[in-house]
């Protein structure tokens, strides 16, 4: 037999006396790691196939399986790391463009890391959030320029100014767009539950709304996407919002290809495409190619939905990102979501992933910038994508002038996800990104919405900590306002661009 | 009277509920011994059915009116007065198997021993029995309907 250079990536290790050959883990593996001799009644474990995801380790009742990296090491080479060679051996093999999944992995500085918050002492007393009333509420959406206030007949104040629709989101955290499809039914469920039960919103992804999820459309932002899946006059009507999706923070200029074997009778009638047709999202709209075109489309989906939903627009954070997004804002969004750096994504080809884009930190920070230089900053709301780890990320994005971020990492760790970054095999052990009926069984739509909803209300809580903290209460406070941060071993210019000051000044 | 239900669109198949019920009854209470010492003595009282991607966890469903009770010839198949669980009571089986030839569920198994039927006992009062407690996905519910 021919030897395949690629080494095993990781090890799988049993430990004889605590395995009690019942086989869960040869029950749960989709990638045959394990499996039972019958002859010697022993399970044994082949570490080649193995991906990383823990769900073996995780469901073992005595906790016998270990996984661990494989210790077959190369030469230490700073320059030819081992995922270099392995990577020139794959391609020398198969002669293809290399798949990865979920965002970047590699070192790119995380610019949150080098971000510290404030707190008030003394002068600006703090306030105990659970003590006081501490407000998250954030409305996202065009603000007017200005607000005139009119007395009426009656003699009583009334708003003249029309405002424009507006999202209410109970905490400033949405669900990035993952569309069905790319994730499973269950998946898919649970994120449209979830975002209901937290007063927040959950985004299609270009995989239009299943009928099951129409019921919780009020709190679904819809997605218009290069391939325009899924896309009718009922679709736009019944959602929160419409999002036209430009690029991806993963993925910044490719475009999307979910393989025919995924599409199955319910994908293809809620995308619309006959079944087991690959679904391709082209790189570019073919009806876009300037800001004036995007304006028309802007305009047609606001003429299509009676102008009474907001529209946003998702870009992926590149090079001149505060150019597109100040384009973007004059094309009349409602709300601009940027995705960075690290956004994630089910497939994309992993040189891309992890060489094309901006970090979201300076992306936003330059956009927010940009858009208050130009006096159009009330004109959209800016939602920041790609990596929100924790809820001082959160905070630490708000202040540098986010109105809201998107999660979609987070929130498929919350449902269970290892972060393999092997959703593109469609073999996801965890029931999330696939369409295998053996595995999507795996994620309970009930079990995934209560840990989406506890995580949203975990980082709440602490989000209203540190407003507690800093003396303020309500997130309006916070936003925008970069005085609430310092910043630890970054440079002047890299401080100039996040408009932040260094720590002790 | 609470019972034990099946989700089979989330069961897994990868049958910890059996493994639990095991251990659960087992004298040792304790996974690793159970299983080397005294899996060929206990008969799980659920066991996972299958077929193709469908699965799901089976047991007794103590019936309202129960035919292994009608069948049982020595009135070890007994209904607990409190509870409302059918239960086996192994002093008196004689291992005729009529119960296991009735349950529609085909929830009753000969036990490994041979001598006396096994079956599901809602793991003998406990607030919860231990398939429940386990299940990773949350694929079998214990409640009243």
């Amino acid at each position: 037999m021919r030897r395949w250079l690629v080494q095993p990536e990781f090890k799988v290790e049993r430990d004889p006396a605590r395995c009690i050959q019942c086989q869960v883990c040869v029950r749960q593996c989709a990638n045959d790691v394990h499996s039972y001799d019958e002859d010697d009644e022993l399970v044994s474990s082949d570490g080649a196939s193995c991906v990383g995801c823990h769900r073996c380790a995780t469901l073992c009742p005595t906790g016998a399986i270990a996984i661990g990296r494989s210790q077959l090491d190369f030469k230490p080479n700073a320059n030819w790391t081992p995922e270099n060679i392995r990577n020139v051996y794959k391609q020398a093999e198969g002669g293809g463009v290399l798949l990865s999944s979920m965002g970047n992995d590699k070192p790119w500085r995380v610019y949150w890391d080098h971000l510290l918050l404030n707190a008030a002492q003394v002068t600006n007393p703090s306030i105990d959030p659970l003590r006081e009333p501490m407000e998250l509420v954030t409305y996202l959406g065009r603000k007017p320029d200005q607000v005139r206030v009119e007395r009426g007949p009656d003699g009583k104040a009334k708003l003249a100014t029309e405002i424009a629709p507006q999202l209410k989101l109970r905490t400033p955290i949405m669900f990035s767009a993952m569309s069905y499809g790319s994730i499973s039914y269950n998946a898919s469920r649970a994120l449209a539950q979830a975002a209901a039960e937290a007063g927040t919103f959950a985004n299609t992804g270009e995989g239009g709304l299943h009928t099951d999820f129409r019921p919780y459309a009020s709190n679904m932002i819809v997605q218009v996407a290069s391939g325009r899946f899924g896309v009718d006059p009922d679709y736009l009507n019944i959602a929160a919002a419409v999002e036209i999706k430009i690029g991806q923070g993963a993925k910044p200029g490719i475009g999307g290809h979910l393989p025919g074997e995924k599409v199955d009778a319910a994908i293809s009638r809620t995308r619309m495409i006959p079944q087991g047709t690959d679904a391709i999202s082209p790189a570019p709209h073919h009806d876009i190619y300037s800001i004036e075109d995007l304006l028309q489309l802007i305009c047609a989906i606001k003429e299509a939905t009676g102008h009474r939903k907001p529209v946003s627009v998702k870009i992926a954070a590149v090079h001149n990102v505060s150019a597109v997004a100040s384009g973007a804002v004059r094309a009349g969004a409602d709300i601009v979501a940027i995705d960075g750096l690290r956004g994630g994504t089910g497939a994309a080809p992993t040189t891309i992933r992890d060489n094309v884009g901006i970090p979201i930190e300076l992306a936003l920070a330059a956009v927010d910038s940009r858009l208050r230089e130009e006096g159009i900053r009330n004109r959209a709301s800016l939602v920041a994508a790609g990596s929100f780890r924790s809820a001082a990320d959160v905070a630490k994005a708000i202040a540098l002038g986010a109105d809201a971020v998107y999660i979609g990492t987070a929130a498929a760790v919350a449902m269970g996800c290892h972060l393999c970054q092997r959703c593109y095999t469609g073999k996801c052990n965890w029931g999330i990104a696939t369409q295998d009926p053996f595995l999507t069984k795996r994620l309970n739509p009930d079990v995934a919405t209560r840990r989406l909803t506890n995580l949203l209300r975990g980082w709440s809580l602490e989000i209203k900590e540190m407003l507690g903290g800093m003396g303020v209460n309500a997130i309006e406070s916070l936003r925008g306002n970069r005085e609430h941060l310092r910043a630890v071993g970054l440079s002047d210019r890299e401080m100039a661009i996040l408009g932040v000051k260094p720590a002790g000044e | 009277m609470k019972r034990i239900y099946a989700r089979e669109e989330f069961c897994l198949g990868c049958r910890l509920c059996e493994i639990q019920c095991l251990v659960r009854h087992s004298k040792s209470k304790k996974i690793i011994k159970a299983f080397r010492q005294e899996r060929d003595q206990i008969t799980p009282g659920v066991m996972v059915e299958s077929a193709g991607h469908v699965t799901f966890a089976m047991q007794c469903r103590h019936c309202d009116s129960a035919p292994c009770l009608e069948a049982c010839i020595t009135g070890a198949m007994h209904r607990d007065p409190k509870t409302g669980a059918v239960l086996c009571d192994a002093d008196r089986c004689v291992g005729c198997w009529m119960c296991v030839m009735t349950c529609p569920a085909g929830a009753v198994r000969r036990g490994k021993d041979q001598k006396a039927a096994s079956k599901c006992d809602l793991c003998a009062g406990d607030k919860t029995p231990v398939c429940v407690l386990n299940c990773p996905n949350e694929a079998i519910v214990y409640e009243e309907r």
